[in-house]
């Protein structure tokens, strides 16, 4: 089977952050771990032996619903995957929330600024049907080629980690990696017709992205955020706002010949 | 400090409320919006991040697009003959009929699922049902259809209410009237006016140890439901998924999606041997195959083929493993392997093709237990899934026994009857939620007005802050919770005997003392504690009426396996088990006759035995 062993259990010390709305320390707690468990598991047990008040969100456990993101040793990940056998066993493990966004308590943030900014972003505008039935027909290449920017679990590790959210605070002039990656999957849409590259440009802060690549590093699901979503969409806006002849290409035909 | 009563709270009025932000919430609170009605939806988490995220294998729908001779009639039969003929046969038909519209609707909504050669959607091999049906992206539909409904419904003008948890349902006289709640963010009481009240709360997971499901899956609509009046029907069947993840402990419970065998994946045991051939059940010997050459024949989409035992009813499959491991043929870890990397014995890609159809199972299995499955295979087990039983609903409106107060998807009963077909819950989410929008703004508009009775708030608010005034030496909530999880995995779980169940019955009772004395630290501030706290009373409401059904029903059926009643026995398929509050306070069961199935419907059935 897995090359995991019935191993025994040892102790390891969890820095976990307490505190509340912005004020906070790391409190240490001694832990019970054994092989194979994940970081979630350790708050579990301190939360109903040590601490019954430690405050964190997770649901699925399976690394599917993006709840759980933390700050695991500095780096941002989701605490249900992330396995203490892939931290060192001998230091204490630091857990702390995600600092991109405003503290509400323990490892909780209000991440509420991401649900807003998907408002903001135009709607799918599906193309009328190709059957009389009122179905599309799709070939499966042109699904599968926008299915990486679909498998997003929105746990917003990317936008924790954006400098120009994180360190610049650009709230109101930028809307992160995840939202550029929902625009890229509604922009390839194979049925979308929706034209988003003018808000991109003005109001969604696409410029400001300078592609370090530091989204595309801490993705669960693996998804080359700069790559495959925020350098195409950078094109689309480069090929509408600063190529002339593609302008004057453009005043004879639609942008989007779907 | 904080735990000291609000004199004030905020009042927030909705036409239709809806309670759950799944697959069902969302699509109920589209509809009701929709006809203009103004809604609010209340959810316990963040806005799509319930269980139907976790959906992996698609949605069943009679679409006929990959074998034509599919049509809403042999999905009804399937649906009937799955749910051993205690379904609400008219939520059957409405569902078969229905759910190809709702598909394509989610389709127009942005869903992409994967598609047939001629461009079409795909549909998949599913447990119990005979062609295949499942409209499916990948193995992660469940995903694909949340963020396609939450994107959809944030631009409908829903009011959303995040991290929101529901303490009580308030009543004008007979009828709904609203709901009293609290922010888990602040610990702030609010209190919602509406005159319809739409329920889709999901299951009832947590009350096991062993579980597929999140946090939230406390029961909370079935007992509030049941506290407000409404009966609750056939809770006895929880559906105990054959495949669950059981190591590392840390992911004991997490599912593996049934998936994994509609594309070819076998289950063995210790001794290697492929056991699922070793027993079929006589209903089902006419439409699986007898052989393990024509049962791959049919996972690769052979129309002359009959589909492996391991595409049984989940409880067949369930109890088939159960029995190896008992027999001391199980897995190291107490299950059985579940075998997809042996089709490279018959696919020249099996590697890229198993990761292109199962691609969050490779993950998980990578990421969670450091093995891959393409080359080993898997240690699974038994997890409770879903429960079948529910709040009673009138087929078509979705109406509970309480006036205005509506449920749909798992919360509510009927669709699936002892057991729930694979593929039955994405769809009846989308179908039934659809019509409990429809029929809540309805009943809205023709009833509008409602009085808000202050005492029902105040008591709630009461008994809520009480944990914080106990002494530090009562129970804690953690330890009430695993109490009651270990005496019902341990006595009403996949197979059942009567002194284990009335030993059960007496933990509950024992713990609902203990859980009305629960001492909580800490102020009200994001605290856990606290909420579990709060959810205590309606897992051990939920337990309670699991165990008294299990107890009631002297037979085995479906979900629901007696080891001193092993056999189905005939007198109990005539009737549904009913739990109703009584007039003093104690749950009373009584046996509702199942209304004989039309002409029309015989006729369905008939047709496809």
């Amino acid at each position: 089977m897995s090359t995991m062993t019935d191993s025994g259990t040892r102790k390891q010390t969890f820095s976990l952050w307490r505190g509340e709305r912005g004020t906070g320390a790391f409190k240490d707690y001694e832990a019970t771990v054994t092989d194979g468990m994940v970081v979630l598991d350790v708050v579990h047990q301190i939360q109903a032996e040590q601490a019954n008040d430690l405050a964190c969100r997770w649901n699925c456990k399976a690394g599917k619903c993006g709840s759980c993101s933390a700050e695991i040793n500095g780096k941002p990940k989701l605490m249900c995957m992330t396995r203490l056998d892939q931290l060192p066993a001998n230091e204490p493990v630091t857990v702390e929330p995600m600092r991109a966004f405003p503290h509400v308590k323990d490892l909780v943030t209000d991440v509420s600024w991401n649900f807003e900014v998907k408002k903001k972003i135009l709607k799918f505008v599906p193309r009328a049907p190709d059957a009389p039935d009122g179905t599309w027909r799709i070939q499966q290449a042109d699904s599968d080629r926008v299915q990486e920017y679909r498998k997003c679990i929105e746990c917003f590790l990317c936008q924790d980690v954006c400098h120009v959210l994180r360190d610049h605070h650009m709230h109101d002039e930028f809307i992160g990696p995840r939202f550029l990656l929902y625009a890229a999957a509604l922009e390839m849409h194979p049925l979308d017709t929706g034209d988003r590259v003018p808000a991109l440009k003005k109001d969604f802060g696409i410029g400001l992205c300078n592609i370090t690549k530091c989204c595309t590093e801490v993705c669960p699901e693996h998804i080359q955020i700069t790559d495959n979503a925020i350098i195409p969409l950078k094109e689309r806006v480069a090929d509408e706002y600063f190529d002339p002849l593609g302008q004057l290409v453009q005043i004879f035909s639609r942008r989007k010949e779907k | 400090m904080a735990a000291s009563s609000d004199s004030t709270f905020e009042t927030v009025e909705h036409d239709v409320l809806v309670i759950g932000a799944g697959g069902a919430g969302l699509r109920a609170a589209i509809e009701a919006a929709g006809t203009g009605v103004r809604v609010g939806l209340i959810t316990k988490s963040l806005l799509g991040k319930a269980h139907t995220v976790m959906a992996e294998g698609g949605m069943a729908a009679a679409m006929g697009n990959v074998d034509d001779r599919d049509s809403w009639r042999v999905h009804f039969a399937d649906t009937m003959r799955g749910g051993q003929y205690l379904n609400n046969w008219r939520m059957a038909e409405l569902h078969a009929k229905e759910a190809p519209d709702r598909v394509k609707e989610l389709e127009a909504w942005g869903a992409l699922f994967d598609r047939t050669p001629d461009g079409r959607i795909l549909q998949r091999n599913f447990g119990g049902h005979r062609y295949p049906r499942l409209a499916h992206t990948g193995d992660r539909t469940g995903l694909e259809m949340i963020r396609t409904l939450q994107d959809h419904g944030v631009h409908q003008g829903i009011d959303v209410h995040m991290e929101v948890t529901v303490l009580t349902l308030l009543k004008d006289g007979d009828r709904i009237a609203g709901a009293f709640a609290y922010d888990r963010d602040r610990g702030h009481f609010k209190l919602f006016k509406a005159p319809a009240v739409v329920m889709a709360t999901g299951g009832i997971g947590r009350a096991y140890k062993i579980t597929s499901n999140s946090w939230e899956y406390t029961g909370d609509g079935q007992s509030l439901a049941y506290h407000a009046g409404a009966a609750l029907q056939d809770m006895e069947f929880v559906q105990f998924h054959p495949t669950g993840m059981i190591w590392p402990p840390s992911v004991r419970g997490i599912l593996v999606t049934e998936g994994v065998r509609g594309e070819g994946g076998i289950l063995k045991n210790s001794e290697g041997k492929r056991f699922m051939f070793d027993n079929i059940p006589e209903n089902y010997k006419s439409s699986t195959a007898d052989n393990p050459e024509e049962g791959w024949k049919y996972t690769q989409g052979d129309k002359n083929s009959r589909r492996p035992p391991e595409l049984l009813t989940r409880d067949h499959v369930a109890r088939m493993i159960n029995i190896e491991v008992k027999a001391g043929r199980g897995s190291p870890h107490g299950g059985a392997f579940l075998d997809i990397a042996w089709i490279k014995e018959r696919l020249p890609n099996a590697e890229a093709h198993i990761k292109r159809k199962l691609p969050s199972m490779y993950h998980q299995f990578m990421q969670l237990a450091n093995m891959d499955i393409t080359k080993q295979p898997m240690e699974i087990g038994p997890t409770t899934h879903y429960v079948m039983g529910g709040v009673r609903v009138d087929g078509d409106t979705q109406m509970t026994t309480v006036p205005g107060l509506f449920a749909c998807g798992e919360v509510a009963a009927g669709l699936h009857g002892a057991n729930r077909l694979g593929g039955n819950s994405l769809s009846d989410l989308i179908v039934f939620g659809k019509r409990a929008g429809e029929f809540a703004a309805k009943f809205a508009k023709e009833n509008p007005k409602v009085t808000i009775d202050p005492k029902q708030a105040a008591a709630a608010e009461a008994a809520a802050i009480a944990p914080f005034a106990r002494a530090a030496n009562a129970d804690g909530p953690y330890q009430v919770q695993e109490a009651l999880q270990d005496s019902m995995q341990a006595n009403v779980g996949i197979v059942r005997l009567q002194d284990e169940m009335e030993t059960a019955l007496a933990t509950i009772q024992g713990l609902k003392k203990k859980a009305a004395n629960v001492a909580v630290l800490g102020n009200r501030e994001y605290n856990p504690g606290w909420h579990t706290a709060l959810d205590l009373p309606n897992l051990l409401t939920v337990s309670e009426a699991i165990t008294r059904c299990a107890i009631e029903r002297k037979e085995s059926r479906g979900g629901h396996f007696r080891d001193d009643y092993p056999e189905k026995d005939p007198a109990f398929g005539s009737f549904n088990l009913l739990i109703t509050k009584g007039t003093d306070g104690e749950m009373q069961l009584t046996r509702q006759p199942i209304p004989e199935m039309p002409a029309h419907l015989k006729e369905v059935v008939e047709e496809n035995k």
